[in-house]
């Protein structure tokens, strides 16, 4: 029964999807059902993450096929957090779309679409098996397709478009690269491949690595393959443009780690250099684009863009410190530039508008935003107690304890510039006058609530995390440790037996 | 024999990156058709060529005899070509939601048509 327990953050989501679907004129019981599913997914990812922390890696074999020739899916610390945090995550979107897509037409199926994505991110998570880990990856992308969609309008379609055209070449490239790397290992398993990578040639290793990283930095939108973000996120509903933020550049960032980590080893297959130079360049074009923009989503997600430096940075060190340091942003940025992201949604309501120009006074009117704007700002930006302090602060240092003076002060750099675009936002935004010409749209009460007690759940949560950092602290450094030790990972997956076959058929392949 | 495949796959691949750098998005599509197809085609390759000798269990034995094709690939490229082809039918509603809102298939002129965001 214990192990049927890492099915339920897949299975939940893609019931309560189906559940949504099928309550087409029934609004109130989409929401209630959209809400209690999210809610039942946030519970069942508590325990795994409990479980994993308390009795070690968990590990469910499908239909008792045993690794490595049935489907497994694995939860160590690092997939368990990542699960937790994005089903936390579920929870937050679904009860903001409540209110935010309350309007659109499409009501239900935004719902279950958005639950639809949230399984094929947990499977993405929990998968170990790469195969899987490739149809997870559809679920999740087929699902977004949808979600970018619904409206049908003319921006979306353009939007749409660019988004389907790059994503759809980085899936084929992954295909590939697994099926390659089927070819050279025989195995699916990604524990049983990191026993068997060895019998790989360097050459053949360092082109399917190579395959791998290509399609990976699409889909996290890394430094010359990052466009379709800033050219298709803007278009989107607040609601929906939050939860990709928080989730679909993680979720190629997570593959990277565990694929550099488990199967391919980043210092020995001569990608270290490039992924550092990628890494502190994509920070730097981020930020820059950011500086350019002028409409408060288009700021947010060139933002996207620059974060996602910092964790490609702590995975091409490859130090436990800087791993941490990865993994510990992944977990604030998920929750910090989802909020941004709703806050400007709410900025949207009010105005109709996320143009800097058209918007003014709201530090007068509506006290309580600025307040909740300006800590994951800061946050964002890196300032102490807040959470994305930490994160910059375990990476920038595991830099400088390997020497990597440049890249550390690329960082640095780069969140001096966070903080002007976030300056940007709060003087256009709140400290300016409304604009003769503009006008605000009243909330009532309850709607404000709404709107308002999503966001104030994450800000509570960035300044927990920020004061209270010791215990994830310590889960992303257990966690950093076993991604870099991965026996761990190994005995979990794999039989006695099955280890002992892997290392004959490496043994009979070394002989002649 | 994969010496032959490797060059009709390589032939498919150029074919089709060819189409995938048009402008024009029919012509694109067309393109990641191959490309995918190139790609089911190599997987099926990786899985080693193995003339006449189907995967098939004797009666009353637990495992195929040595030298059996290997059907994993081949099942590989099933969910592969399932999950490429509702891309690929997506991509064409798309398309054609797209050539009729800005009454052309042109990229470019996609994006010069573009609203100008408020």
């Amino acid at each position: 029964m214990n192990t049927a327990l890492l099915v339920l953050p897949v299975l939940m989501p893609l019931l309560t999807a189906c559940a949504c679907a099928f309550t087409f004129r029934i609004l109130w019981l989409t929401s209630f059902f959209s809400i209690t599913g999210a809610f039942a997914t946030l519970i069942s990812a508590g325990f795994i993450l409990a479980n994993t922390v308390e009795l070690g890696i968990q590990v469910t074999a499908f239909g008792n096929w045993q690794a490595p020739f049935g489907i497994v899916f694995v939860a160590d610390r690092l997939s368990a957090s990542m699960v937790f945090i994005s089903s936390m995550m579920g929870v937050t979107i679904s009860l903001y779309s409540c209110s935010d897509l309350k309007e659109k037409s499409a009501y239900p199926l935004y719902h279950a679409m958005i639950h639809i994505l949230l399984a094929g991110v947990a499977g993405s998570f929990l998968t170990g098996d790469i195969f899987n880990l490739y149809v997870w990856f559809e679920v999740m992308l087929i699902a977004s397709f949808g979600l970018m969609t619904l409206d049908a309008n003319k921006a979306q379609v353009s939007a749409a478009i660019k988004y389907v055209i790059l994503n759809l070449i980085s899936t084929m490239v992954l295909l590939l690269a697994i099926g390659l790397l089927y070819g050279a290992t025989g195995s699916l398993n990604m524990a049983d491949i990191h026993l068997k990578i060895s019998t790989v040639p360097q050459s053949s290793q360092q082109i399917i690595a190579g395959l791998f990283f290509f399609g990976l930095a699409i889909k996290s939108s890394l430094f010359p393959l990052f466009s379709w973000l800033p050219a298709s996120y803007p278009h989107l509903p607040s609601a929906v443009v939050a939860l990709f933020a928080a989730l679909l550049t993680k979720v190629g960032v997570y593959a990277m780690i565990r694929l550099f980590t488990l199967i391919f080893n980043v210092e020995t297959s001569g990608y270290q250099t490039l992924l550092m130079m990628i890494a502190g360049l994509t920070m730097l074009t981020g930020v820059l684009g950011a500086a350019s923009q002028f409409h408060i989503k288009r700021i947010l997600s060139f933002h996207i863009i620059s974060q996602i430096g910092y964790m490609l940075m702590g995975l091409a060190l490859l130090t436990p410190l800087a791993l941490t340091g990865a993994i510990f942003y992944i977990i604030h940025h998920i929750i910090v530039k989802a909020n941004l992201f709703l806050i400007s949604g709410y900025i949207e309501k009010r105005f109709g508008t996320d143009n800097l120009a058209n918007i003014g006074g709201l530090f007068k009117s509506t006290p309580l935003l600025a307040l909740l704007f300006i800590i994951p700002a800061l946050s964002l930006a890196g300032f102490p107690p807040l959470s994305g302090f930490w994160g910059k602060f375990l990476v920038i240092k595991a830099s400088l304890q390997t020497e990597h003076y440049i890249l550390a002060s690329t960082a640095l750099f780069v969140s001096l510039m966070t903080i002007f675009s976030m300056t940007k936002i709060w003087t256009e935004a709140f400290w300016k006058p409304l604009p003769d010409n503009c006008t605000m749209q009243p909330l009532s009460r309850l709607e404000s609530l709404l709107y308002l007690s999503p966001i104030l759940f994450l800000c509570s949560l960035t300044i927990i995390i920020g004061l209270w950092v010791e215990p994830i602290y310590q889960l992303a450094y257990t966690a950093s440790e076993n991604l870099i030790n991965p026996h761990q990972y190994i005995e979990a997956v794999l039989s006695p037996e099955a280890m002992k076959a892997a290392d004959s058929a490496i043994m009979t392949k070394a002989k002649p | 024999m994969e010496l032959v495949w490797c060059i009709v796959i390589a032939t498919l691949v150029s074919a089709g990156v060819f189409l995938m750098l048009e402008r024009h998005l029919i012509r694109f599509l067309f393109g990641m058709m191959i490309v995918s197809n190139a790609i089911n085609l190599a997987i099926f390759i990786s899985g080693r060529l193995t003339l006449g000798m189907p995967p098939l269990v004797k009666a009353n034995e637990l495992i195929p005899a040595l030298g059996t094709a290997n059907p994993l690939p081949q099942a590989l490229i099933l969910t592969a070509i399932v999950i490429g082809f509702s891309c690929l039918l997506f991509t064409l509603i798309l398309t054609y939601r797209a050539i009729k809102t800005f009454k052309t298939a042109d990229m470019d002129a996609i994006y010069d048509n573009e609203e100008p965001t408020s």
